[in-house]
């Protein structure tokens, strides 16, 4: 997808294909969190190529870049991110409200992505109100709202505890069913071999780039 | 930026930080209020100050005599200064050229009769031209004319609460009064702005009290109405040469404060509207400085919400929300408190303003008000300077980096 040299990544070059479903692995330091905030756009590369569906992603400016991430990408965070005094539903609906969709449909869209995780009974409880494997569905709904060419997730169990870890990733793995793109950075292995394909990152340079078989979160579950 | 969408989604913020919202609404609000509030206790003190002098003329003197304190020319001390109808025909003469009227005014205080009514009574012999000096409004009948004082005429104008005490609802015109033992016709009843005392006098012609009191020529005091045209520097000058030439007449050492005082009621004027244009001064000092303080606490709480929301910021951002989106929301959510809460305050200020009207006139405020000019304008002002000092804070959010953004916590 890429070349970087800089402190912290050193040379990465890697293509990820449509509907893949890709670890990105390394011990804490490696790299992969920089490689990921490039990778979202929320960072940026001192120098390299990155191209994104066909757009060669260079020269952003801030109006820019907000609208591409708007576009092509979702993102999970560790930490969920969402808006406190938001509901549910507001929080999904909200990457929808930066796309000028008008609200009526909005609600509609969100609603539809919160019962595919399973919160549509929770559609109008504030985070406050959730446990964390919930807020992270309802993190993810939003992050599909938009409906973005890729999903990026930074260590998307990181806060959990392994039977809500492997409820999430059999979620990510059934959106990837669907034909979704997804990068995992993770640096827990389990999680690692619940993707298609891992990438081991050491010392901001790719160590070992494998395909794995998958192994299905929901047997966990 | 303007749309229904945007609204909404500025409303439901507004609605869900209510602690935010009431601090900067509260800020605008309270400094708009109290801004409003002082420009107009100032004016009302102004009005006070206007008030202390409109039932009364201020082209006027009023001359008092005393007791000479220094013996002069051969004169002993301690003498008592008297004033008689020379007096007036000489100043009139003298002065032909400052001078708009002369009237004596002799008070005496006695017992009033009507029927089974009596009550005590201040008596003001004065000539026709006294009214000009008291602003004196005839209600009905007439005032004293240069006949009644020529022919020593047995007639009385009484006060509006004269009228009212002796009279109750009956029509006190043309008919007779005792006034210490004389029998006096009502020929006017007249209201006065100066208030309740002024308005429980009665008026007769000087010549009537001088006949009563043995034909003496005597007068009390003595009211100089001079021209209005003269201007202050004029009514001071004649102050002045009135002084010396009563002075001399009467042989009052020029250095005697005692003997003779020409109360110069355009100079106390004057004064009176120095002292008053301070006080607006002040007032208008603490006011601005009340705007400029509720404007440093609008920055001041701009700079905090924004800080506040770095993080929800970039998470917007992250969702893709341009700078201009994130600028754009900022600055509509705290022009739209500042805005509610500011007129919010104007109105609560003119509204309170309005209410006090004459209510306080005890402590010298009398109709405060203020001009909608200058209390829009200052609206204006404050959630100007809240939005450009929003708007610094905000930019610098909305260029923010979403990924350091997102570690602020």
């Amino acid at each position: 997808m890429g070349s970087n040299s800089l402190h912290v990544l050193k040379g990465i070059n890697f293509t990820a294909e449509a509907g893949e479903l890709v670890a990105i692995m390394g011990s804490s330091g490696s790299g992969k969190s920089t490689l990921l905030n490039i990778l979202g756009m929320l960072d940026e590369a001192d120098s390299g190529d990155y191209t994104l569906d066909g757009v060669p992603i260079k020269n952003l400016n801030e109006t820019k870049a907000a609208k591409y991430r708007n576009k092509f990408l979702g993102f999970i965070f560790q930490s969920f991110n969402l808006i406190n005094y938001k509901s549910a539903l507001e929080n999904v609906a909200l990457p929808l409200y930066y796309q000028k969709i008008p609200r009526k449909e909005r609600q509609v869209r969100a609603m539809k992505y919160l019962e595919q995780v399973g919160l549509k009974e929770w559609a109008h409880h504030l985070p406050s109100e959730l446990s964390g494997g919930q807020k992270q569905r309802v993190a993810i709904a939003r992050a599909m709202a938009a409906e973005p060419k890729v999903l990026l997730a930074d260590e998307p169990t990181g806060a959990l505890d392994s039977t809500t870890s492997y409820e999430v990733m059999d979620l990510i793995q059934k959106i990837n069913d669907q034909g979704n793109t997804i990068l995992v950075v993770t640096h827990e292995d389990d999680i690692a071999h619940m993707c298609k394909r891992i990438i081991h990152l050491k010392d901001g340079v790719i160590e070992k780039d494998e395909k794995v078989t998958q192994v299905r979160a929901s047997q966990y579950v | 930026m303007f749309s229904r969408d945007s609204w909404k989604e500025i409303f439901e913020t507004i609605q869900k930080n209510k602690l935010r919202t009431f601090l900067s609404g509260f800020t605008v609000a309270l400094g708009i209020l109290i801004f409003v509030s002082l420009v107009g206790l100032t004016n009302g003190l102004q009005n006070t100050f206007d008030e202390f002098f409109n039932d009364d003329s201020t082209n006027t003197f009023f001359i008092f005599p005393g007791r000479t304190s220094m013996p002069y020319k051969g004169y002993k001390s301690n003498r008592q200064i008297e004033f008689d109808n020379s007096d007036l025909a000489d100043i009139g003469k003298n002065f032909s050229m400052f001078v708009q009227y002369v009237s004596p005014r002799i008070d005496r205080s006695g017992l009033v009769k009507y029927n089974n009514e009596s009550n005590n009574y201040t008596t003001r012999a004065v000539s026709e031209s006294y009214q000009f000096a008291e602003k004196t409004i005839i209600m009905k009948g007439r005032y004293l004319n240069f006949e009644d004082v020529k022919k020593k005429a047995k007639y009385a104008v009484i006060g509006r609460l004269v009228e009212k005490d002796l009279f109750g609802n009956e029509d006190a015109i043309a008919k007779y009064i005792d006034i210490s033992g004389s029998v006096f016709k009502v020929i006017g009843v007249f209201q006065d702005d100066g208030g309740d005392d002024e308005e429980r006098r009665i008026y007769i012609p000087y010549t009537t009290r001088q006949l009563i009191e043995k034909n003496t020529d005597k007068v009390n005091q003595i009211v100089v109405g001079f021209k209005p045209e003269i201007g202050y520097a004029g009514a001071m000058a004649f102050d002045k040469s009135l002084d010396n030439f009563l002075r001399e007449k009467k042989y009052i050492s020029p250095k005697d404060q005692n003997g003779i005082y020409i109360r110069n009621v355009m100079d106390q004027y004057e004064q009176n509207q120095q002292f008053a244009g301070v006080l607006a001064i002040i007032g208008g000092a603490i006011a601005f400085g009340t705007i400029l303080a509720g404007i440093i606490g609008i920055s001041n709480i701009m700079v905090f919400v924004v800080k506040e929301r770095t993080k929800e910021l970039g998470i917007r951002k992250a969702l893709g929300a341009t700078p201009r989106a994130v600028v754009g929301s900022i600055l509509l959510e705290s022009t739209f408190i500042t805005t509610v809460s500011g007129v919010f305050g104007m109105i609560l200020g003119m509204a309170i303003l309005s209410f006090m009207g004459d209510k306080l006139k005890d402590y010298f405020i009398t109709n405060p008000y203020i001009n909608l000019g200058l209390a829009i304008f200052a609206t204006i002002l404050l959630i100007v300077c809240g939005a450009i000092a929003g708007y610094i804070p905000a930019r610098r959010a909305s260029r923010i980096k979403p990924i350091v953004a997102l570690r602020d916590d």
